[in-house]
């Protein structure tokens, strides 16, 4: 109850540092906005030549597309700014302050960032998601919402297990500034459904990276194609990688050898 | 502001024979420097290969689904196109606008204007050197999809000494386009939203996103008229498409062109931002 309390506190102060700078909203949703209009350009394009890839049509990777602005908007509000951070400390030898605190220490370092504007993605996506599914015309059923929310979180979670291995790789490598980069080109492989690549590309990232199921498992649900067995299949996988992540983080911290005390 | 007492001694022989010397030496530094941090620039790597690998998949995707080809252009064709969009990215990277920002908002600038050269070639000498260890980084990367991917290629030795040279001529442009963008933090110290703008146009009018055949007509006539084109769709072109020799010898000449231009407008833009810059921090 401690742990969940100080986790809250951390993020709330860290909202407040950020409403600070109010231009910097203005700005955020500008790129935002750019970015999205490059996704809707290329699906333009795309579909100037073809009426579907690999079985989806237009208005349906729009719903691909929503999914994953929310997520990238999750990711670079809360974990990725985390995650650079306990990069950034091992590096310098300063994470004993976290570790030393009297609480959990993976939740520690899990909270002590956000970059709120970062966010902006996540109603841009919303509203995404929302004509895409306008323009499909189906209602979406209590079950595919219920699902979808469900996908949402277990992606959600499985992202910041795959941020935190990496980020745990500190501990051996030291010189992580290439994770943003690295993350952000395969993260940009989830605008697609899954379906159009190359078998082993599709397993990496669907074991290696979740972007499957962190962007085209909710998708699926929110278009009505998700069966149950894959969305428990997500729910098991993302049991397995926290418990994963989480035995990683600790015996990565087993190789933490201060230099600032 | 470079002539210092003892450049002006040497004379304009003896200062050009300096600055080659200094280009040389930061080259062999930042070659030895990059050779140093393998997994780190192959991550940094792996990651860019990511978005032509998407645009390649989607394209033969496409492709394969309606009849063998989309515009003329055949799954191989398309291979051909984005892994060599790999080779001239890898030579195409510059120092980005956000260097910039970070150097001017922590006073980092101060210390690199005491130096008796100009900034600017720090930078092109600093990324030219390193491009040399990335080509070595990016060769098996470059197998790997050619395996993977089987392109369709049909070289003439014309066409590939063009492209040795284009890619110089890629990197040059874009280098002095970005810093042209990195002066602005002289004004403000948030490029960001700037340099997103310059992102989007340089992806749809560089040919970075899709053969810029496939584009409307009328984005096709824009950018050849503007500087995008030539440093991504013009290089790849020398290799992948059917370039008459007097097509090439226009191609470098525009490249030529724009670097001029870009040298010029940043000149310019120095000229005013200089004036502007009051060190913050240390």
């Amino acid at each position: 109850m401690t742990t969940l309390r100080v986790a809250l506190l951390h993020l709330r102060i860290g909202v407040l540092n950020d409403l600070q700078y109010r231009v910097n909203f203005a700005l955020q949703v500008l790129q935002s906005i750019l970015a999205v209009t490059v996704g809707l350009i290329v699906f333009q394009l795309v579909f100037s030549h073809t009426t579907e890839l690999n079985g989806w049509s237009h208005s349906e990777l729009l719903a691909i597309l929503g999914v994953q602005a929310v997520m990238a908007g999750v990711v670079h509000a809360v974990i990725q700014p985390n995650m650079m951070r306990l990069s950034e400390e091992v590096q310098d030898g300063k994470l004993d302050h976290a570790l030393t605190k009297p609480v959990d220490a993976q939740m520690l370092i899990s909270v002590r960032q956000v970059q709120l504007w970062q966010a902006v993605d996540i109603p841009i996506g919303a509203v995404i998601i929302g004509f895409a599914l306008a323009r499909l015309g189906g209602n979406v059923g209590v079950l595919d919402a219920l699902a979808f929310a469900i996908a949402l979180a277990f992606g959600a979670v499985l992202l910041y297990c795959f941020w935190l291995v990496l980020a745990t790789g500190s501990f051996w490598v030291i010189r992580m500034w290439f994770l943003p980069e690295l993350f952000e080109g395969i993260f940009q492989t989830g605008r697609f459904p899954i379906g159009i690549y190359p078998d082993w590309l599709r397993f990496g990232i669907t074991f290696l990276v979740p972007i499957a199921f962190a962007i085209t498992v909710p998708a699926e649900a929110v278009t009505s194609r998700l069966d149950w067995q894959t969305l428990l299949f997500a729910g098991l996988f993302t049991v397995a990688a926290f418990s994963f992540s989480r035995w990683f983080w600790r015996f990565g911290l087993r190789h933490y050898t201060g230099a600032s005390a | 502001m470079s002539a210092t007492p003892s450049s002006e001694k040497l004379g304009k022989v003896g200062r050009l024979r300096s600055l080659a010397d200094f280009y040389v030496t930061t080259m062999r530094t930042e070659i030895q420097t990059q050779f140093q941090y393998r997994a780190a620039t192959y991550m940094y790597l792996l990651g860019m290969v990511a978005e032509p690998v998407i645009y390649l998949v989607v394209w033969s995707t496409i492709a394969d689904s309606s009849g063998g080809e989309v515009n003329g252009l055949t799954a191989g064709d398309f291979a051909a196109y984005y892994i060599v969009w790999t080779l001239v990215r890898t030579m195409n990277i510059v120092f980005t606008p956000y260097g910039w920002e970070w150097r001017i908002r922590n006073g980092e600038l101060s210390g690199q204007l005491l130096r008796p050269l100009h900034p600017i070639h720090y930078d092109v000498a600093q990324f030219a050197g390193g491009k040399i260890p990335w080509l070595f980084y990016y060769l098996p990367i470059a197998i790997v999809l050619t395996l993977v991917f089987d392109p369709t290629f049909d070289v003439r030795p014309a066409e590939i000494a063009v492209f040795a040279i284009a890619i110089w001529g890629a990197y040059l442009i874009r280098t002095f386009n970005q810093t042209a963008l990195g002066l602005v933090c002289f004004w403000t110290t948030r490029v960001g939203a700037l340099f997103s703008l310059y992102i989007v146009l340089e992806l749809l009018l560089s040919g970075r996103l899709v053969p810029l055949t496939l584009m409307p007509d009328w984005v096709q006539t824009l950018a050849w008229f503007l500087p995008f084109r030539w440093t991504f769709y013009f290089p790849i072109e020398t290799l992948v498409g059917d370039l008459t020799n007097a097509e090439l010898l226009a191609g470098l000449g525009m490249q030529l062109f724009w670097t001029l231009a870009g040298i010029a407008v940043f000149a310019l833009v120095w000229r005013f931002a200089i004036r502007r810059y009051t060190a913050v921090g240390n």
